[in-house]
């Protein structure tokens, strides 16, 4: 079949008086990694949950390979597979049982599970504890098996909402190699995250506030869009440095980042002129480098710009 | 050393369930003031050593104090000394935001002019004074997280214990977190926070990172990032997932992740690394498009000296 694995038109739902997500239209095309992002409140759970036909849209459309959700999200659903912020284990099965019963709900055929599984258990490391209740787990790895639960099968639509929620460096990393597997097999997966660094992985990413669009495009031509240039200054006084950046002329943004201020200067400044204000001030600067704005850096700003 | 120094010592702390050692003679100070970041893979014995730090667990063996009191003896002590916030944030979503404040009081025996004074500092700190009397179930995530906070500071603990507090809160509520933390620090409290997010440990002043119930280091994270011997290859390619298999596996590659569109390979050595991987790239008809030596992220280092110790085992 051919369309977009996911489209919205209008895409609206309003809770008593509060528009949660406010007359969303994009397209996610087949294949497509997709991040949806934005502060809390933004719409990005209501969303995926209309996707997942879970929840009715007050107004508009949303279609998943083409079937309406919100009308027939029974014919929908078997096209899609979803996991919630909670989703749900079953606490008196063991780790294995657990694989083995979504197994056998989604009909993943024999000859695909011992290859799956293992896939799985190479993410979650959690192969060394098949046999424990699922109750019995550490939050984090409550978290694994969920997702693990929730790929043992390759819908045409994967709908993840906060999946690294509690999740270690390293199976995070695991995770979004086999989110890229999953893609390049051709299937579209849709992601929520509150982490712009995972945002950075997507194909495309849109960029939520109160329900609506801010943004929607590659990583990259999102980075490419900030206005001004970026430098990360180190100093062993990084908070007060802050402090006198941010109420220096020129200077757009400075956030501490570890033991650098990371600040955005206004187009057509050069990288060292905010030192002489930290000069007077009595700071001395260890470093200055010129780098490359992160995604977080530009949702800094368009949120800082849309709530001013 | 004294108390005021070391707001905690542990030594040799141990806690076993049944065969399984969750803790293993785990040694280390947090020094007064610093802010202490707390990593390790999930089921690492992370929070088996912050319940025990925190008096909700008793170790098996070994010993502890947190601000002066014995973690195996007095347990209820530690828990009324310290600070404690734990991910889910025990706020009552029923009650108003000036009610939790004043239940928290209550339960640390805050009252009178005190009860007044700290009142309008968790107001102030958190910015909460015009949702003062809304139910906190109404309120976004992160000003959850800054009421919090303010409950756990209700009786000016020296100490302040956090266990992933930040998990699901967006950048802007999580940087203005840390601003308020490192403002704490600065003030003087102590400050104990284990996360799994590495930008988040940026803002540590040392890392202590556990992996299967042991502590496998601890330092700045500078110093930490000095460790890494191995060069670290960034490597920018249009085709990243693909390329992180053809370099699975390669001689002189020993590990590779996607770090955001790019990719980090951990090489034994720069320059026959890049050749191998330039070599493995073309035989699967891919090209690098930019292949440079990086300092590594915490991340990296993170991965790395999980991988030294034999890597990951989750309990």
């Amino acid at each position: 079949m051919s369309g977009p694995a996911i489209a919205l038109e209008g895409l609206t739902r309003r809770f008593d008086d509060v528009t949660a997500v406010d007359a969303l239209t994009f397209e996610v095309s087949r294949g497509e990694l997709f991040g949806i992002v934005g502060p809390d409140g933004a719409g990005k759970t209501t969303t995926l949950r209309m996707l997942a036909g879970v929840l009715r849209p007050t107004a508009g459309v949303a279609r998943v390979v083409g079937i309406d959700v919100g009308s027939e999200p029974e014919r929908a659903k078997p096209h899609l597979a979803y996991m919630a912020q909670r989703f749900g284990l079953y606490e008196d099965l063991t780790v294995q049982e657990n694989l083995d019963f979504y197994a056998d709900l989604y009909r993943v055929p024999d000859a695909q599970r011992v290859a799956r599984m293992s896939r799985l258990y190479r993410f979650s490391r959690l192969d060394e504890f098949r046999g424990r209740l699922a109750g019995r787990l550490s939050g984090g790895m409550k978290q694994k098996l969920s997702l693990s639960c929730c790929l043992v099968h390759h819908p045409e639509v994967l709908l993840l909402d906060e999946p690294t929620f509690g999740v270690d460096p390293i199976s995070r990393r695991e995770l979004w190699l086999i989110l890229h597997e999953m893609v390049a097999e051709g299937v579209t997966v849709v992601v929520s995250t509150s982490y712009l660094d995972e945002a950075e992985r997507c194909d495309r990413v849109v960029l939520l506030d109160r329900g609506r669009t801010l943004a929607l495009d590659s990583p990259r031509s999102l980075q490419a869009s900030l206005q001004g240039s970026m430098v990360a200054i180190r100093t062993r006084a990084a908070r007060a440095a802050r402090d006198v950046l941010r109420g220096e002329p020129g200077v757009l943004s400075a956030s501490l980042f570890g033991d650098a201020v990371h600040t955005l200067l206004e187009p057509g400044l050069p990288a060292d002129a905010p030192l002489r204000s930290l000069e007077r001030a009595g700071i001395a600067v260890e470093d200055v480098a010129a780098i490359e704005p992160s995604l977080e850096d530009v949702f800094m700003n368009l949120v800082g710009a849309a709530n001013d | 050393m004294t108390e005021m120094e070391h707001p905690v010592v542990v030594r040799e702390l141990t806690r076993r369930f049944g065969d399984f050692v969750a803790v293993d003679s785990v040694s280390f100070d947090v020094r007064s003031g610093e802010i202490f970041g707390f990593l390790g893979p999930n089921g690492a014995g992370k929070t088996t050593t912050i319940k025990m730090l925190t008096g909700l667990l008793t170790p098996t063996s070994g010993e502890g104090r947190v601000a002066g009191f014995d973690v195996l003896r007095e347990r209820n002590e530690v828990k009324r000394a310290i600070g404690y916030m734990s991910q889910r944030f025990s706020l009552y979503p029923d009650l108003t935001v000036l009610e939790n404040i004043e239940l928290y009081a209550g339960l640390y025996g805050v009252t009178g002019t005190r009860l007044d004074r700290r009142r309008t500092w968790i107001l102030d700190m958190s910015e909460l004074w015009d949702a003062r009397n809304r139910t906190t179930e109404q309120l976004p995530l992160g000003w959850k997280q800054r009421l919090a906070l303010g409950c756990a500071m209700v009786h000016e603990p020296p100490i302040l214990f956090l266990d992933e507090p930040t998990s699901g809160v967006d950048p802007v509520a999580r940087r203005r977190f840390w601003d308020l933390i490192d403002g704490m620090a600065v003030g003087g409290t102590t400050v104990f926070v284990s996360t799994h997010y590495m930008e988040e440990a940026e803002y540590c002043h040392r890392l202590a990172l556990m992996n299967r119930g042991r502590l496998i280091a601890l330092d700045a994270p500078r110093a930490l990032r000095e460790r890494v011997v191995e060069p670290i290859l960034e490597i920018r390619c249009a085709d990243a997932p693909r390329a992180v298999e053809a370099l699975g596996g390669v001689p002189g590659v020993l590990d590779v992740a996607m770090f955001g569109r790019s990719l980090h390979v951990t090489v034994v050595d720069a320059v026959a690394g890049s050749d191998a991987v330039s070599s493995a790239l073309a035989g699967a008809g891919l090209t690098a498009t930019d292949m440079r030596v990086v300092e590594p992220s915490l991340e990296d280092v993170f991965v790395s000296l999980v991988r030294a110790q034999g890597g990951a085992l989750v309990g």
